[in-house]
């Protein structure tokens, strides 16, 4: 097959396992963990970027799913002493299952309604899992130490957490390239630029919808029972902070949307500003309003993100930045 | 010969105004049917409740023989159905061939992406967009935006083809070389229905005219016919004299 010889590809997969071999290479467990967050956010960018960048859908919630997949992962874990594996899988589906019934309802809607829809959605959630026994309410779920015993004990258990958010985030390149090269792909870009030329053209607007939001979900919800149960416990403030789904929107916005490589760069730039920010003693209190700055000059200047940005700029360079 | 299309008393109304009042007619395989009116007259309604984006009020649609009344635009474009849009709408952030692609994909034979880039490059042949396939569909003037969005509805490869004001904004030999592919494309056994303005042109292409007026079906018949007919002259063409010199040049 041809396409997956294209340097689109291999250029994000290259930078991407740049990125997360240099912690395995110096087994830094500092290195590690600033390189787990970028890699949580390739993930949740790109896992993003199919929704907002291929389908023109803003999801402003999308932390709903990251909440909901961690929540039912801990559950899992603490209740059941099911296995990382097995809650990670369940995370997964259970994130795509709430993105199913929710594109049912509400990918009907268009533009800034479906924006506000998914702030909705992932405050109801906070404020059903709050109340919500089962799940802890306010308090949430932690974890017994024995469980990390059969995965080699705590460190050992961190270090394979960081290989599986590698393997996601190796995975979530392939994925996003594989879906922007396919028929689907082209059917969520034809809906991005105008929804009723497409349906005119034959694509069922709603199914590509809801294909591309349960893709969308799904990742987020593995990637929020991997992290959660690196921390060892789970609470409604935490899982549903609609300000990581803000912080993700910037991602893809800065490396730009609609690219495959874009998230991927985002993610990286963002968090190593990020990093840089929340450590400096001026900037540390108000390193969301420095993200807040960077959207509006992202929207204003290079709306197409960095990417976008060259592809624009270099028509040449097209054939290489997928 | 068998009927295509056949439309039965098709009624649409928006709050009190009514757009479509009873429209009633046939259109046999490989027919070019002209659709003629004033401003308002409903055209493009017409067009939009084939199409399935206006559910109609009253009346029936028929297309090859089944009841399509009701079916979704995608419905009817699996059927076999394509249009084009009076304002173009080209999807800008693709580039020229994949707009095309997207026509063959998701139309009536649902063809894989290898076989739709072949199609695509055919079809950009055909309406001589071949040498822009790879820019952004953005980047075309409006008479290359028109082509692509005939390119995109052949694509699909439809039994019918409804075309809304392709003639519109284009100078003269944009005209004749746009008349030269609608001619071209019934050759190939496509039935078309065109609303056009520019009369001289639908006058020439047409095997039969449809006219409206306030929603209203006030003539039907051959170009001759129609260019005769006193009421569309007091509704449309207004100069008496204007339909004889319509018919007179080339």
């Amino acid at each position: 097959m041809k396409k997956w010889l294209n340097p689109g590809l291999w250029i994000t997969l290259l930078i991407t396992v740049a990125i997360g071999i240099w912690p395995i290479i110096t087994q830094e467990a500092a290195k590690r963990e600033v390189i787990f967050t970028v890699l949580m956010a390739i993930v949740f960018a790109s896992s993003l970027n199919i929704l907002l960048g291929y389908t023109g859908y803003v999801s402003f919630g999308h932390v709903v799913f990251f909440g909901l997949g961690g929540y039912v992962g801990m559950y899992l874990i603490k209740e059941y002493e099911a296995s990382i594996w097995l809650a990670a899988l369940a995370g997964g589906i259970a994130a795509g299952l709430l993105a199913f019934l929710l594109g049912k309802a509400i990918l009907k809607l268009r533009g800034a309604y479906f924006a506000l829809v998914t702030i909705g959605v992932n405050e109801a959630m906070r404020a059903f899992v709050n109340n919500f026994q089962p799940f802890g309410g306010p308090i949430g779920l932690e974890l017994n130490f024995k469980v990390y015993k059969p995965y080699g004990g705590p460190a050992d258990a961190l270090w394979m957490v960081y290989y599986a958010t590698f393997a996601l985030a190796i995975l979530v390149a392939v994925l996003s390239y594989a879906v922007k090269q396919s028929k689907f792909g082209l059917s969520l870009m034809a809906i991005r630029e105008d929804e009723d030329a497409a349906e005119v053209m034959g694509v069922v607007p709603h199914n590509a919808k809801t294909w591309a939001f349960i893709l969308s979900a799904i990742l987020p919800g593995v990637v929020g029972v991997l992290f959660f149960f690196k921390n060892g416990n789970i609470e409604p403030a935490g899982a549903f902070r609609l300000h990581y789904s803000i912080e993700n929107l910037v991602m893809v916005m800065l490396g730009g949307q609609g690219t495959v490589l874009g998230p991927v760069l985002g993610a990286f730039g963002y968090q190593r500003l990020r990093g840089f920010l929340v450590t400096n003693p001026i900037f540390k209190n108000i390193q969301l309003s420095i993200a807040g700055g960077l959207l509006l000059l992202i929207v204003l200047f290079i709306p197409a993100g960095a990417v976008g940005w060259l592809r624009n700029r270099f028509p040449r360079l097209r054939r290489v930045l997928s | 010969m068998t009927m295509l299309l056949q439309v039965e008393g098709i009624t649409k109304r928006f709050g009190g105004l009514q757009a479509l009042t009873k429209v009633t007619f046939d259109l046999p395989e490989g027919q070019i049917l002209g659709l003629i009116g004033p401003n308002g007259a409903g055209k493009t309604t017409l067009f939009n409740v084939i199409n399935g984006i206006y559910a109609a009020d009253e009346g029936r649609v028929h297309f090859r023989n089944k009841n399509v009344t009701g079916y979704k635009p995608y419905e009817m474009a699996r059927q076999g159905l394509a249009r084009t849009h009076q304002i173009v709408r080209p999807l800008n952030e693709l580039t020229v061939r994949e707009n095309v692609m997207a026509g063959a994909c998701f139309g009536r034979e649902n063809h894989g992406l290898g076989e739709a880039t072949k199609i695509a490059n055919e079809v950009l042949a055909f309406v001589k967009l071949d040498g822009k396939a790879d820019q952004l569909a953005s980047s075309l003037n409006v008479a290359q935006k028109k082509r692509l969005e005939m390119a995109r509805a052949l694509a699909a490869r439809p039994y019918l083809l409804l075309l809304d004001e392709v003639l519109a904004g284009l100078n003269p030999s944009e005209i004749a070389s746009m008349v030269e592919i609608v001619k071209n494309i019934r050759e190939q056994g496509v039935t078309i229905i065109m609303i056009e303005h520019v009369m001289k042109a639908v006058m020439n292409v047409s095997d039969r005219i449809i006219v409206l007026d306030y929603g209203q079906q006030i003539a039907e018949g051959t170009p001759q016919e129609i260019a005769n007919d006193p009421k569309v002259i007091e509704a449309y063409l207004g100069d008496p004299k204007l339909a004889e010199k319509l018919m007179e040049e080339d």
